[in-house]
């Protein structure tokens, strides 16, 4: 069901961007792939390349093969011991872990922040984990709005009930006010957490804290 | 000396503004407050001549776990004003930061909604510093000892937002019940995941 909905997805977004790329101009299929290759480790290319159709057309299930591979790990289900695993497991990068849901209006303010760390911090590893499955069991949901907004950091949906059970695991000081963010850095044993939305600058702030 | 003075200042400017960020805890005395209500009135606890206690409930028009609880905090007041323990709900948002929770636009909710409750307006969110609320349902059950209210039980409704019928813990209704019946608040503080306080300049 979820590969439907991650195809469906991709065909809206994914198709629209990379054919608005190779049909209009060829600065346009550059800027794509240096956004492209901030999130693929592939080298940048410095001068536009004028193309002819032909190759635009053999351009094009590369490209839809290569930002399928780019999209978001979307939308995996996880118990609470699974994620504390994840969380704990984590020996090289810093942990930025988001804890978010679709309904959450401020969560939706901040998202930008945390893909644009994704997409420019090699050193840090962003994990937004939706809190969703408390009010409505659809993941389906979930899956569909990664999505639709196309995001690249990676997903996690915390499948849990009896949210005072779990909340004080995941932080001692988290009340499970959304959002929330904790910054981990498991080489130097230092977290931080707040549980307020971020603003620019915020983000980088709490990863100089932990390091 | 001039710089040590300065700094003691600074150091001092820097403890007084620092937010209170800890707020009531089980067994602390509230104090009284007085807010607008929807209605226009102001209101403080100390109106409530005969209340054994309070469901202080800080709720939002603008939260959807909020909205999820609507019916079950008007049932609260259903089954407990009568009984000594009124709901007062008090929505602790800035509207500089939320333009939703507006006074005007509470008036129309509680109106939409029917609440049978007062819905007080607290813009300098002076009252839910002192209380230590952080999110939208965040339920404060006080019980009267003497002449002063004590904060008895402190969380959510209950253990499902999803759907009231699945609540297999009901923490407001078992704190009021304990109390009603002279008896301890078995579980006096519970998290539950909510929406954070528009705080404003945060």
């Amino acid at each position: 069901m979820w590969i439907k909905a991650r195809f469906c997805g991709f065909l809206s977004g994914e198709i629209l961007r990379i054919y608005k790329c190779l049909n209009f101009s060829t600065f346009a299929a550059r800027n794509y792939y240096e956004n492209f290759s901030v999130r693929q480790n592939q080298p940048n290319l410095k001068k536009p390349i004028p193309l002819a159709p032909g190759v635009r057309c053999a351009f094009f299930p590369v490209l839809l093969l290569t930002s399928a591979l780019s999209w978001g790990q979307g939308g995996e289900l996880v118990k609470l011991d699974k994620l504390q695993q994840i969380i704990q497991d984590e020996k090289e990068q810093i942990q930025v872990i988001n804890f978010w849901a679709t309904w959450c209006a401020p969560c939706m303010k901040e998202l930008p922040l945390f893909e644009k760390l994704t997409a420019n911090r090699k050193d840090v590893r962003v994990l937004l984990v939706s809190m969703d499955m408390d009010m409505d069991p659809d993941v389906e949901k979930v899956r569909k709005f990664v999505v639709r907004k196309q995001i690249h950091s990676q997903v996690l949906i915390l499948n849990e009930r009896n949210p005072n059970q779990w909340i004080e695991k995941l932080d001692k000081n988290w009340s499970g006010a959304l959002p929330a963010t904790l910054v981990v850095n498991n080489k130097t044993g230092k977290r931080k957490f707040v549980e307020k939305e971020l603003h620019e600058g915020d983000l980088e702030k709490l990863i100089a804290a932990v390091q | 000396m001039k710089q040590f003075i300065l700094s003691s200042l600074a150091v001092i400017i820097l403890i007084a503004s620092a937010p209170v960020k800890s707020g009531y805890e089980i067994g602390d005395t509230v104090a009284d407050f007085k807010l607008k209500n929807v209605d226009g009135n102001i209101v403080s606890l100390a109106d409530w001549k005969d209340a054994k206690g309070f469901i202080i409930v800080f709720d939002c028009n603008t939260c959807p776990v909020s909205k999820k609880y609507n019916e079950r905090i008007m049932a609260l007041n259903k089954m407990y004003a009568s009984r000594g323990f009124p709901v007062i709900a008090i929505n602790p948002n800035s509207p500089e930061v939320s333009a939703g929770d507006s006074f005007d636009e509470m008036v129309k909710y509680a109106r939409k909604k029917g609440y049978n409750f007062p819905y007080l307006y607290d813009p300098s969110q002076k009252v839910v510093s002192e209380f230590g609320a952080t999110n939208t349902p965040h339920v404060f059950v006080l019980n009267k000892a003497g002449n002063e209210m004590k904060a008895a039980y402190i969380g959510a409704i209950d253990d499902n937002a999803r759907d009231a019928s699945e609540a297999t813990n009901k923490y407001v209704e078992a704190a009021v019940n304990a109390l009603l019946e002279g008896k301890a608040v078995l579980i006096t503080k519970t998290r539950a995941i909510g929406c954070g306080i528009k705080w404003k300049n945060s």
